[in-house]
């Protein structure tokens, strides 16, 4: 449904971003990109949300060439980024504006109430706390129901506990319309918790180290033995995804059914 | 092994800190008492014969002459003559800073090809024009005006100008990850973001424009606030030229907070508007 082909970046400064990225994600996938800093995947992400070009290869949305920002395709940064001088229904309401009146309306205070922040609507932003504010931005991109969700760390900001209960809040929000979710993280938990599959990435130049399916049923109990296996198998990945030579070894699809 | 004691305590209600508004008027009263105290002390003084006041003459004699050029007319008239000036100069100062100042920040051309001789006429002192202005504009109101727009324009140019270099580029992908046009970036995202730097930047240009209404009225004319110093000055009437002042100093603090008071609706969403 989300299709990578070959997608290379190299920056004017000469530097090789990615190198040859392929990746097919399913409708209603959630896909974990993980790796250390530096091995582009957040640039692979910005690739996909039409924000940045490929220098070479293509992003396709159920066989639609993405080339610019794309109605289909919605993201989430790292930081909340709203803006401070609408209120936090405005907010919301900021990508409804074809919507009429009333339906746009709707739509954000049921978005309100899912993330527990009823009546926070006519608030601003800087009164919110920082989860709070993640939880914003959150809907902001999905009351326009994307098909696609990109998330760039969206959680990295926050503290352990409010990282989980916002985990466990993204994923009763992606069930409502069950968007491709695709998800650039360097927690391993994070990994774990939300994914259906982890991809992890090697730096210099970024390009694909491992596939690896997580087998898990959800609701995902985080102290169960299968958890903390897939966190290891991803975490060993992941390990040697640093340590490997720049040699071109492509795990890729490797250990599904590895327990 | 390990004893882990799980307390269950009952949920604290957290009372909603209240937020102390101060009415309007209590910072009114606060903000008087130096200026009111220092005239009554001024006035005590005088009256117990403790200065003489043939060169600062006391409140009370000020205001007999404010009050005497309010009631034959001549203050309006003054007032109006000098207003007018300002408002002329300062509205075509700021409007020509606001669009030059949006043109060189949004347009790395418009930056290269206009900023280095606006940066260059900037350096020139405003009141060093005077004399070309007077024998290009002629002596009455066109050069008048003319010097304080010059005046008013930098820092108008420069605010706006700076605003829109320094809008987070963070904020703007926001724009462009939803798929605003150009005008819908310029007006959801530029416009908002630039505001709360533009109007610092006209209440600085509105000083400006104040302190060159008074260089233009001081070099040659018949009537405003600035001919009342000359006037006063070449009459030996101290009490003429502080009750010139005085009125300096209320318009200028008006038309400040006219503009504070425009704007206001605008900025409530920033920490520093919302708390005073």
């Amino acid at each position: 449904m989300l299709t990578l082909e070959a997608l290379c970046k190299t920056y004017p400064n000469g530097t090789e971003a990615l190198q040859r990225v392929t990746l097919d994600l399913q409708a209603g996938e959630i896909v974990a990109l993980v790796g250390g800093s530096g091995c582009g995947k957040t640039t692979l992400l910005r690739l996909v949300s039409g924000l940045e070009h490929p220098s070479m290869g293509t992003v396709g949305v159920d066989g639609e060439k993405i080339s610019a920002p794309h109605p289909a395709v919605g993201i989430i940064f790292q930081e909340p980024r709203l803006l401070p001088w609408l209120s936090v229904a405005e907010n919301i309401g900021f990508g409804l504006d074809h919507l009429p009146k009333g339906e746009r309306a709707a739509r954000v205070d049921e978005a309100l109430l899912k993330v527990g922040l009823a009546g926070y609507g006519p608030r601003w932003p800087r009164e919110l706390s920082g989860g709070q504010a993640q939880r914003v931005a959150i809907v902001r991109a999905l009351v326009t129901r994307p098909k696609v969700l990109l998330m760039d760390e969206p959680f990295s900001a926050l503290d352990a506990l409010t990282r989980a209960s916002l985990q466990d809040h993204l994923l009763a929000l992606w069930e409502a319309h069950r968007p491709t979710l695709l998800l650039v993280t360097h927690d391993v938990e994070e990994a774990a918790a939300l994914a259906d599959r982890a991809v992890v990435m090697q730096p210099r130049p970024g390009r694909v180290f491992a596939d690896i399916a997580v087998p898990l049923q959800r609701p995902r109990d985080r102290l169960s033995a299968d958890f903390v296996e897939v966190k290891r198998v991803i975490l060993a990945a992941l390990d040697g995804s640093l340590s490997a030579p720049a040699a071109d070894v492509k795990t890729q699809g490797a250990p599904s059914g590895w327990w | 092994m390990y004893d882990i004691r799980v307390h269950v305590g009952e949920g604290t209600g957290l009372a909603e800190a209240s937020a102390k508004n101060r009415p309007a008027g209590g910072h009114l009263a606060i903000g008087l008492i130096l200026p009111v105290g220092a005239a009554v002390l001024y006035e005590l003084a005088f009256r117990s014969g403790l200065v003489e006041a043939r060169l600062m003459p006391p409140p009370s004699r000020i205001f007999q002459t404010l009050w005497k050029l309010a009631v034959n007319g001549e203050l309006v008239t003054h007032i109006v003559a000098t207003m007018y000036r300002v408002a002329a100069g300062f509205g075509l100062g700021s409007a020509a800073g606001i669009l030059l100042g949006a043109l060189t920040g949004s347009s790395a051309t418009a930056r290269q090809a206009l900023d280095p001789t606006l940066q260059a006429l900037r350096a020139i002192p405003s009141l060093a024009w005077v004399p070309l202005f007077i024998l290009w504009l002629g002596i009455f109101e066109t050069s008048k005006i003319a010097l304080i727009a010059g005046g008013c324009f930098f820092p108008v140019y420069l605010g706006v100008m700076g605003a829109i270099e320094n809008l987070d580029r963070k904020i703007v992908e926001v724009g462009r990850a939803f798929r605003l046009s150009r005008t819908a970036l310029a007006r959801r995202i530029l416009l908002p973001a630039v505001l709360p730097d533009t109007i610092v930047a006209l209440r600085s240009a509105s000083g400006l424009g104040f302190m060159f209404v008074v260089a233009a009225e001081l070099m040659g004319a018949s009537e405003g606030l600035g001919y009342l110093l000359v006037d006063g000055q070449q009459l030996g009437k101290p009490d003429q030229i502080l009750a010139s002042i005085l009125c300096f100093a209320i318009l200028g603090k008006i038309c400040d907070w006219l503009i504070v008071l425009v704007a206001r609706p605008f900025l409530t969403w920033q920490d520093s508007f919302a708390r005073t």
